[in-house]
């Protein structure tokens, strides 16, 4: 099989666009015939998980795109990076590492990369559409576009979805081309549900899970209250799994029905979901008992949007926690804007709240205290905080969270 | 025939990464993914899962079926390239596009070339004295030295 190059292919991999653009050319095009495409194609824009600091090589890279005088040829949003850049003094960092890790955020600006420094960068105004090629890092942005969209992406990473940016191009391959995006295995939930936040995230973590490879097809799914329930799926099963598509029949844009989701094919297994298996697979992500003294609430991962907001906002005015207990929410910049603006966020200080930008509460050091229990409605949150920053972890639904934040220790289900 | 003659390995490959390289071949019965396998600082295999846990890659030619797990992988290998504890060579049994950027960053960057091969693995046992050259029409020499 051969990788066939348009003549702009060409001219950008012999330098005629510069050194930056010819790099980044050679590059995907190791990477599409590795994978087997046979040409490449447009893409509309961009997202970069590019901002977490890991190590000198990846910085070395952006700044030889730097030097090169590269310049990304659609628009590229940026994921989120160690650093709260709206709110210094946050993060704690030696350093020693604060200065290549701010770094590594300045030098993908200098990229024409947009300072959006969010996961969800479908809650900004570059929010792809339906149909749309994009290339897109960061598992949940990925699913998210994917299946709620319908936009379509691979699982693009390291280096290549900014080489995807520089040149405007991807491997015609995978999740980009219609065949590929044919549901091929069936998660029946048994039983009536109702919408809640909860079941959302237990069916995420479920079908990652038990996905592999394949992509995943639910039904008997309520209809979703917004789409950050869906958000919240998709993340969950990004994190249990690989999952960078689902189709959730009568809900998603690619599955009105189940013959949609299956492009007329037989589903290759059935796997059914019961209460209980929502149930277990939720109380595996709480590692403490209901009682235990709470020392933070983390909540916003992926990054809170405005209707999240607009949920916990009246919550807190209504319970009223009084504790000191700190309610951290991850969210985008512009979000934050927005609500600032709207004067919403006013009277936060009396609730505790503390909003985070351009970063998240699990992947650098913002917790002022590690030694409690940390209270999370994610899943996503509560699958990696206690690797990454080693706390202990209750997951419950936004409203308990509160309501603990406001008793000084877990507290669930008490209405 | 002499056992030397019999165990003799002249193979052609395809370049995923051209370069020349010889060291002793680390064969490994499954697929390791550099993310959270192996530790950039020292080359060490650093999976628990993993049956080769302890060996380290260093300055060997790394034998394996295929890649496996996270894009981040891509990283680890251009550090590891970096620092002088990648491999000298690997060769797969199958096209890994993960294992293939990460060693064309690190020739970009540090002019450090790391060939990358795609042949048939069978018959080549951890120890081999592995050389890995540059044959006519770009294709990759593997033989046993």
């Amino acid at each position: 099989m051969t990788l066939e190059l348009s003549v702009c292919d060409q001219s950008m991999l012999q330098g005629e666009h510069g050194p930056a653009v010819a790099a980044a050319m050679r590059i995907l095009v190791a990477f599409s015939k590795a994978v087997g495409a046979r040409k490449l194609l447009d893409i509309a824009g961009a997202h970069i998980d590019g901002c977490l600091y890991h190590g000198q090589a990846n910085l070395d890279f952006v700044e030889r795109l730097v030097e090169g005088g590269g310049h990304v040829r659609v628009p590229t949003t940026l994921n989120v990076g160690s650093f709260d850049l709206i709110h210094p003094g946050l993060v704690k960092m030696p350093l020693s590492q604060e200065a290549p890790a701010r770094r590594l955020m300045k030098a993908h600006l200098e990229l024409g990369c947009q300072a959006t420094f969010t996961c969800a960068p479908y809650q900004t105004r570059f929010r792809p559409a339906f149909g749309e090629q994009i290339a897109w890092g960061e598992s949940n942005a990925i699913v998210f576009a994917n299946s709620v969209i319908g936009a379509r992406t691979n699982r693009y990473g390291d280096f290549i979805d900014l080489c995807c940016a520089m040149t405007g191009r991807a491997p015609a391959w995978g999740l980009h081309l219609s065949d590929n995006r044919r549901g091929q295995i069936l998660f029946e939930l048994t039983g009536s549900f109702e919408a809640a936040d909860a079941l959302f995230v237990g069916v995420g973590l479920i079908v990652g899970k038990a996905s592999g490879d394949r992509i995943p097809v639910i039904s008997g799914l309520p209809q979703p209250r917004d789409e950050d329930q869906l958000k919240a799926l998709g993340a969950a099963a990004a994190t249990t799994g690989a999952v960078a598509l689902f189709h959730a029949v009568g809900i998603t844009p690619e599955a009105k029905t189940l013959d949609e989701a299956f492009h007329g094919m037989a589903p290759e297994a059935t796997i059914r979901i019961s209460r209980a298996d929502i149930d277990y697979a939720l109380a595996k992500l709480s590692s403490v008992p209901d009682g235990a003294p709470l020392a933070a609430v983390s909540l916003g991962t992926p990054h809170f949007s405005h209707d999240e907001w607009m949920r916990l906002l009246p919550m807190l005015r209504q319970i009223a926690p009084g504790r000191g207990i700190p309610i951290y929410v991850n969210t985008g910049r512009a979000t934050l804007k927005r609500l600032q603006d709207e004067g919403e966020l006013d009277d936060a200080e009396e609730f505790n709240l503390i909003p985070v930008t351009d970063t998240c509460t699990y992947v650098t050091a913002i917790l002022e205290r590690l030694d409690g229990v940390a209270m999370t409605n994610s899943g996503k949150w509560a699958h990696y905080a206690p690797g990454n920053i080693g706390v202990s972890v209750a997951f419950a639904d936004m409203e308990d969270c509160v309501r603990s934040a406001a008793a000084g220790r877990v507290v669930r289900g008490a209405r | 025939m002499s056992e030397q003659e019999s165990r003799a390995l002249n193979r052609v490959g395809t370049f995923q990464l051209a370069g020349e390289a010889q060291g002793a071949a680390l064969v490994l019965s499954q697929a390791l993914s550099f993310w959270g396998g192996i530790d950039a600082e020292t080359g060490d295999i650093t999976d628990h899962s993993h049956p080769d846990l302890g060996n380290n890659v260093a300055g060997k030619i790394l034998v394996m079926a295929s890649g496996r797990g996270s894009s981040s992988s891509s990283s680890v290998l251009a550090e590891a390239i970096r620092r002088g504890t990648a491999p000298a060579g690997i060769i797969l049994e199958r096209p890994d596009p993960i294992l293939a950027v990460g060693a064309i960053v690190a020739e970009f960057l540090y002019e450090i070339s790391m060939p990358l091969v795609v042949c048939d693995i069978s018959g080549i046992i951890s120890g081999d004295r592995i050389a890995i050259g540059l044959g006519e029409g770009a294709q990759a020499i593997v033989s046993r030295i």
